[in-house]
């Protein structure tokens, strides 16, 4: 009896010894894929924040808007932000590649799945970096359009094209993402159709007064006004 | 190379059948049929009447017009003459009307003629506006005699004006130009100018092309400045239209103000130098202002730039510097009694608006809308300091504007060379 014992301890010690000495080489790999991933990693973060100095993204997101977002919530500029994104996503995926070679069981599907949201998760990105930029566009051409064209509460106009941009393109963000795409959409649906409701009722009611003074000036005084504004600027 | 490509087929068949021609007259139209007749009898008149014995061309370049323009223009050309009955004709005066390709923009129908004069070798051509109502067959021979009796290379226009008309080209684009380019051309962005097939040649030519959908009278005119080429002004009179110009500033601004900032990055090596003003001969008597009083809604001018300066917060603290932009709040919190925009403050947001031009900010046009409501608030003050100056006064407070623009200048270079 104390002999079995002996012996299948002995062997299950054999067996670890067998498993550890199968695992070390793995590990060793791991840790060098880790190591060399991090270098390269490293080197497209360097190489990243040049060539996006070079191209002045961050004039191109403070056109964008996206700098003031950054500014309120004490984050770094957009292009450090991006190299930084950029480092952790390469030395993550090189970190999972290494741990697929451990051989650990389960954890190959994940890596796999990881691979695979990487294109969505950029194009959510760009889709969102650009979905800022036209918000910004648009916003601003609106509020000129209507200081030039002495509508009122342009500032409000202009705010109101920014938000709406902002929720579509986080919806779409969102849905490219997969994450709560049924929320989304419906939190969207609320959100907007809360807004224009909002404001039909805000112009409608509330801006009664507002509306007709305005009416009246575009169609009833208008031609008035341009009788009396008889200057050339050309 | 001339610029056949842009020419159709079948307006390259008609320039073909006219062969080479002396003098070419440009009508750029779109929707004129109101005063087309009438401008195209007046060119008629002053060719046979100065010209007879010139081989001459009237090309009239149509924006695609829906009110028989076209037609009205080949109706013109052979019905007979109103400004005179025996006018010989001593050789056949073409006239062509073609349909440009491309949207109904001045800058293409300008495009079109220069290149049919090019290709026409047009020693001497001239532009008339199709809305030019109170056109003489006179403004035929001031235009053009300059550039074929006495060599000139390119004639603006000098019209008697209301002391209120063209408050843009007084406050900005004249005095602007003229500071930048050293040349004191009255009429930038004119209707009516002329120019020899030397300097269109010039212009088609050169390696970086000039032309755009708008301003290529104002790029000619920067072509034949930097080129060295003759440059006078011709008096030609009274400028009137038939409807009320158009009251669309920011529209205005995109054709004057835009070639104009878009010109400083193209001519930068020539303007960056130091040039003194040099003034340009003028042929005919110096035009004196019209002085009759005007009903003009001031207030309106005033509360839109109050407004404006408000409400553009965050477009104007991208594009002005923090000093600027504090001295228009400033000005702007006054009442309109004690409101003045002056001179120096003007000057300094106009460079600083051209520099942000320049270093695009923002989106180009979207700068050139901002200015708007600003100008508005310097067209208040120059209305006000001017409403009982006589004509001189007029005339002294442009110069002191143009010599503000002057002095400033370096203020210019540094903000362009600014990082």
């Amino acid at each position: 009896m104390r002999e079995i014992i002996i012996s299948e301890l002995t062997q299950a010690m054999h067996e670890i010894a067998r498993s550890f000495a199968r695992f070390l080489p793995r590990l060793a790999v791991m840790l060098v894929i880790v190591i060399v991933g991090w270098v390269i990693a490293y080197s497209l973060r360097a190489a990243l924040r040049s060539i996006l100095r070079l191209l002045r993204f961050d004039r191109l997101s403070e056109h964008a808007g996206a700098t003031e977002l950054l500014q309120k919530a004490a984050l770094p500029s957009s292009s450090e932000l991006l190299s930084r994104f950029v480092f952790w996503v390469a030395w993550l995926g090189f970190i999972l590649v290494g741990i697929s070679f451990l051989g650990i069981v389960g954890v190959q599907e994940h890596i796999s799945g990881f691979f695979g949201f990487l294109p969505r998760l950029f194009a959510a990105m760009f889709l969102f970096f650009f979905g800022l930029m036209a918000s910004s566009f648009f916003s601003r051409a609106a509020l000129l359009a209507a200081v030039n064209a002495d509508l009122p509460s342009p500032r409000l106009i202009s705010s109101t094209i920014r938000v709406l941009i902002v929720i579509l393109v986080a919806s779409m963000t969102f849905e490219e993402l997969g994450l709560a795409e049924h929320t989304v959409l419906v939190a969207f649906a609320i959100v907007f159709g809360a807004l224009m409701l909002g404001l039909a009722l805000a112009f409608g009611l509330g801006g009664r007064d507002l509306a007709r003074r305005f009416l009246e000036r575009r169609f009833v005084h208008a031609e008035k006004d341009e009788r009396e504004d008889e200057l050339s600027p050309l | 190379m001339a610029e056949e490509s842009i020419l159709t087929d079948d307006f390259l068949r008609e320039l073909m059948n006219v062969g080479e021609v002396d003098i070419l007259v440009g009508v750029p139209t779109f929707n004129d049929a109101r005063t087309v007749g009438q401008v195209v009898q007046a060119i008629r008149a002053g060719l046979l009447k100065y010209f007879p014995r010139q081989r001459a061309v009237i090309i009239n370049a149509d924006g695609g017009s829906k009110d028989e323009t076209q037609e009205l223009v080949r109706a013109a050309s052979i019905s007979d003459l109103q400004h005179g009955s025996n006018l010989p004709a001593l050789r056949t005066l073409h006239c062509i009307s073609t349909r440009y390709s491309g949207p109904p923009q001045g800058g293409n129908a300008l495009h079109t003629i220069f290149a049919a004069g090019d290709l026409l070798r047009a020693s001497a051509c001239a532009v008339v506006a199709a809305d030019s109502t109170s056109i003489e067959p006179e403004w035929l021979d001031r235009l053009l005699r300059p550039v074929t009796r006495d060599n000139f290379d390119l004639i603006t226009p000098l019209y008697r004006r209301h002391k209120f008309d063209g408050l843009l080209v007084r406050n900005l684009v004249y005095p602007m130009s003229r500071a930048i380019y050293a040349r004191q051309i009255r009429e930038p962005y004119a209707s009516e100018f002329a120019f020899s097939g030397r300097l269109n040649t010039h212009f088609l030519s050169a390696e970086s092309p000039q032309y755009g959908e708008s301003g290529n009278e104002f790029n000619l005119l920067v072509a034949a400045i930097s080129g060295g080429f003759r440059i006078a002004q011709a008096f030609l009179g009274d400028k009137t239209r038939l409807d009320q110009p158009p009251s669309d500033l920011v529209q205005a601004m995109r054709q004057t103000v835009a070639p104009l900032f878009g010109s400083l990055e193209r001519n930068f090596p020539y303007w960056s130098n130091d040039g003194q003003p040099q003034p340009i001969p003028a042929i005919g008597p110096v035009p004196e202002l019209n002085l009759e009083p005007l009903r003009i809604n001031r207030k309106r001018l005033f509360q839109m730039f109050t407004h404006g300066v408000s409400e553009l917060r965050p477009v104007f603290e991208v594009i002005l510097s923090p000093t600027t932009y504090a001295e228009l709040q400033r000005a702007a919190a006054k009442s309109e009694d004690q409101f003045s925009f002056k001179d120096e403050l003007w000057v300094r947001t106009v460079y600083e608006f051209a520099a942000s031009h320049h270093k695009e900010v923002i989106n180009r046009d979207h700068i050139i809308q901002a200015l708007a409501p600003l100008y508005r608030g310097r067209a208040y003050t120059f209305l006000v300091e001017n409403r009982d100056a006589s004509s001189e006064q007029v005339e002294e407070n442009v110069e002191g504007l143009c010599r503000t623009f002057e002095r400033l200048k370096p203020y210019l270079l540094d903000m362009w060379e600014r990082k």
